[in-house]
């Protein structure tokens, strides 16, 4: 199926990303071209056939719940564009 | 100094074991090397020539107190998206053009506690999404071969600092064929191991259920060296598996007489360029003259694989890589209203074309409404392909074809079609949909002079018997030791 340039902006909105005008319809024409290469396997006859989610079938391990990291907040908030007193800035959300 | 950058790891090993050479000298000459190719081939991002001597002078200090293990003093080049601590790691991006990380990967740290030497950070595909590393936002890498097409991708950096004598290994990342095409293209060897075999920590996610890192190096011999270092169990990735430590250059000599080669049809079908298909079968000839038995094998679901693989990639990395917000490190807008806003604006700058197409694709596969049409029902097409080698491996011991249907490409001549960009990689997405393990050496050339790979597919944890084969092959032939023809010694 082709998405039309609504459903592309609402995919868009949905992912965070900005598409500006001059490039939508270059990103709609070759989002639907991809679109056109995975549509191939969606006819295929899957009745039965149990979804496969990790390569060799392992579930997650587990581990105690203990503490086994020390707090490094200031090294790695140190690459953060805004921080002030252990916080990471933003915008104002609520006004 | 020439002879040394073509050498092997093992001769390298013995060079500075014996101490004919030291490791800042051979450091030096790597170095020298890169300044003298880099600007042409656009291979390193980042080049560190003070740490590097620091680790050089360390290991030949090392080795003075007599406590040198495997790799110490050999210079390794690392792909950009390992996380290296103190140093920029890009990931080809924009978006983290500006990130020293605070942390160093699991291979890091591996590399590090040998005592190898880290060269410098190369150049790839941005956030490993490409066959040709053009999508950097480093610019494109260019093929030694000729400096008009692309190495491949997404580790093309890793196999042209490896083809152009640069650094004598590297470090790359699969997750549908970016050890190994770039190495067919750039005439050196790629493994892929199987998932979950080296620690994912610190490696920038794009598809978590297929990323895997691997080597890059000249010979199958120095594959399993640098195995036996990045392999190995690490709590700190929730799939690294608990397995006993094994020599993967344990089995370097195998008995070719009792081998089954398991030739799928659909690796030498149509869309197959004539000078691939030679070589590949000239080199299915030579294991037979062996004594190896060539044994027609079905992977019936082939054609599927890319759709599939064209599903769960782009799923997997909308998700991995929302964590990339403008909040918490890397880029973020100047100029933006509100909060939301401020995290359409950053990603839209920072993702290039190629990362935005993807994460929207996989925002779309996993969107209400259309789950089960697509991601589910490549989920399940994913089994189909992992039962496709199953069978085949019933019959076969080893699973042999071209690593790319195609040899290098101009550069320019697939960026705007990402469907054709996408339908190179039909030969290396369907081990990684499997979680098989794969490697890539030279079998020859085509008639424009440009290397091909075969490839080799093997049952999971078969690596070492992979790297086996791969080497007796080896010794018998020197398409491994060819110097491309733009980077002469």
């Amino acid at each position: 199926m082709s998405l039309s340039h609504d459903q592309v902006r609402r995919i868009a909105r949905l992912a965070r990303i900005d598409i500006v005008a001059e490039e939508s319809r270059t990103v709609l024409e070759r989002l639907n071209r991809v679109l056109g290469l995975i549509d191939r396997m969606r006819s295929v006859d899957t009745t039965g056939i149990e979804p496969m989610s990790h390569p060799l079938e392992l579930v997650q391990r587990l581990r105690p719940d203990e503490v086994t990291q020390a707090d490094r907040h200031e090294l790695y908030q140190s690459v953060a564009p805004a921080v002030e007193q252990g916080l990471y800035l933003v915008p104002k959300v609520i006004e | 100094m020439s002879s040394l950058l073509n050498a092997t790891l093992a001769e390298l090993g013995a060079e500075l074991a014996a101490k004919r050479v030291s490791s800042v000298e051979l450091t030096r000459a790597c170095l020298e090397r890169i300044a003298a190719l880099n600007a042409g081939l656009n291979a390193f991002i980042t080049v560190d020539e003070a740490r590097a001597l620091a680790d050089a002078r360390s290991a030949d200090e090392r080795r003075g107190r007599g406590e040198a293990a495997a790799l110490t003093g050999i210079p390794i080049a690392h792909k950009d998206i390992f996380c290296t601590r103190g140093m920029l790691t890009t990931c080809g991006s924009r978006m983290l053009a500006n990130f020293v990380s605070p942390y160093d990967a699991h291979v890091i740290e591996q590399f590090d506690a040998c005592g190898a030497v880290l060269l410098g950070k190369c150049n790839m595909d941005e956030f490993a999404m490409g066959s040709s590393s053009e999508t950097s936002y480093y610019g494109p890498v260019r093929s030694p071969w000729d400096r008009g097409l692309v190495p491949g991708g997404s580790s093309g950096g890793s196999a042209v600092a490896v083809a152009g004598r640069m650094a004598p290994a590297a470090t790359g990342t699969d997750t549908g064929g970016s050890i190994r095409q770039p190495a067919a293209l750039t005439g050196v060897c790629g493994l892929k191991p199987t998932y979950g075999l080296v620690s994912r920590y610190g490696l920038v996610a794009f598809a978590s259920s297929f990323d895997q890192a691997g080597p890059i190096a000249k010979s199958a011999a120095d594959l399993a060296a640098l195995m036996n270092v990045m392999a190995g169990f690490d709590a700190r990735d929730s799939t690294s598996l608990e397995r006993p430590k094994e020599d993967y250059a344990r089995d370097l000599n195998p008995d070719l007489a009792t081998l089954r080669i398991g030739l799928p049809k659909e690796y030498f079908g149509e869309g197959i360029e004539p000078g691939v298909r030679r070589a590949v079968e000239e080199a299915v000839r030579w294991f037979e003259a062996q004594g190896a038995r060539a044994v027609p094998v079905e992977l019936p679901n082939t054609e599927l694989a890319v759709p599939v693989y064209y599903v769960l990639a782009p799923a997997e990395a909308s998700s991995n890589l929302s964590r990339f917000d403008g909040v918490r490190y890397g880029h973020r807008a100047a100029q933006y209203a509100d909060l939301a806003d401020m995290y359409a604006r950053t990603r839209a700058e920072g993702f290039g074309a190629e990362v935005k197409r993807r994460i929207l694709v996989g925002t779309y596969v996993l969107s209400h409404g259309y789950y089960d049409a697509y991601y589910l029902q490549a989920q399940k097409l994913r089994r189909l392909v992992a039962r496709d080698f199953a069978a085949a491996f019933e019959r076969c011991d080893v699973i042999a074809g071209p690593t790319s249907p195609a040899t290098a490409f101009a550069i320019g001549s697939k960026v705007d079609d990402p469907v054709q960009m996408y339908l190179n990689d039909i030969f290396t997405i369907p081990a990684p949909l499997a979680g098989l393990p794969a490697l890539s050496i030279p079998c020859g050339f085509d008639g424009k002079g440009l290397p091909v790979g075969l490839q080799l597919t093997g049952p999971h944890f078969s690596e070492a018997r992979l790297l086996g084969i791969a080497h007796r092959y080896q010794q018998a032939s020197d398409w491994h030791l060819r110097v491309p023809s733009e980077t002469p010694l």
